[in-house]
């Protein structure tokens, strides 16, 4: 497990020594793939679990376009990001997966009707103070977010898994998802508030032991 | 221009974001300062993405990394270099 400090640089820009070691891996230095692929490792199988909703399958088809990216990597063109590339090849067999297991026509249902008649109206909160960071380190809370980001609509999951999750630049999500930054920042609204509102009730349940800090009654 | 809670709900993802035009943004601030309403929904949605940002919150499964290389190690074997197409 690592620990919260620096996120993942999903999206730094290309670096100097990136383009050398794909030219190196393509000469026939194909061990130096291993070093490559470690710092996106957790960008791709989130970008694949963001689709298909699923532990298991999400490990299976990460790393299925980790190897298609080995076996392609001569097609990578060097003036892109590595990073998008990966995500679009990710991308690719997830929806494959999907193809395959029927699941896709579903999804596309769902979204028809979310896209255009969701509450998009936050939750108020009560007697809201600035929660201390150690209330956030609640498990309950956690699980609660992680369930709600796993039941958004498709459309605003992965646009919010990719910002949000990820950390892409709006840019940088509207170029992986090919589609316009207007419209990224359209659903990343809608994703936000829909999670707020889940969530609101989670964030309120302070513990009482967290409360009296600063000299309050206990 | 004075802005109504509801058109700062519009603006507050664009707002984390940073994103807003300078002038929106003194607006919502003016706003801010004396709503207790949305800047309660500010800093709610602002705690939901410092979490989901949280590598502990959405986690790679144990071993995977490890299966993962031992499968390149597998394809590596087999296939020369990668393809050059």
């Amino acid at each position: 497990m690592r620990a919260l400090t620096a996120p993942i640089c999903a999206m730094t820009k290309a670096k100097p020594n990136e383009a050398e070691t794909i030219a190196r891996i393509l000469a026939g230095e194909k061990e130096l793939f291993h070093d490559l692929i470690r710092p996106y490792e957790r960008m791709v199988y989130l970008t694949v679990f963001s689709l298909l909703k699923n532990e298991t399958e999400a490990e299976d088809a990460a790393q299925i376009a980790i190897i298609n990216a080995y076996r392609h990597l001569g097609s990578f063109r060097l003036d892109a990001k590595f990073s998008t590339w990966l995500v679009t090849i990710a991308m690719n067999e997830a929806r494959q997966k999907l193809r395959r297991d029927k699941r896709a026509a579903l999804e596309s249902i769902e979204e028809t009707v979310e896209e255009g008649t969701g509450d998009y109206t936050p939750a108020f909160l009560t007697d809201w103070r600035e929660i201390p960071l150690e209330a956030l380190e609640r498990k309950e809370l956690r699980e609660a977010l992680q369930k709600a980001v796993t039941e958004l609509p498709d459309l605003y999951r992965q646009v919010f898994s990719l910002r949000d999750l990820q950390e892409f630049s709006i840019q940088e999500t509207a170029e992986a998802l090919n589609m316009k930054p207007g419209l990224v920042k359209v659903r990343l609204r809608r994703a936000r508030i829909m999670l707020q509102r889940k969530l609101v009730p989670f964030l309120q349940k302070t513990p009482p032991a967290h409360r009296g800090w600063f000299g309050g009654a206990r | 221009m004075k802005l109504d809670c509801k058109h700062v709900w519009g603006y507050i993802s664009d707002y984390i974001d940073d994103s807003v035009d300078p002038a929106v943004r003194e607006d919502i601030e003016r706003h801010l300062e004396h709503c207790e309403i949305c800047s309660a929904i500010l800093d709610s949605t602002r705690n939901i993405l410092i979490l989901t940002a949280d590598e502990r919150t959405f986690e790679v499964p144990v071993g995977f990394s490890e299966k993962l290389h031992r499968r390149l190690e597998e394809e590596m074997k087999e296939e020369r270099t990668p393809d050059e197409k």
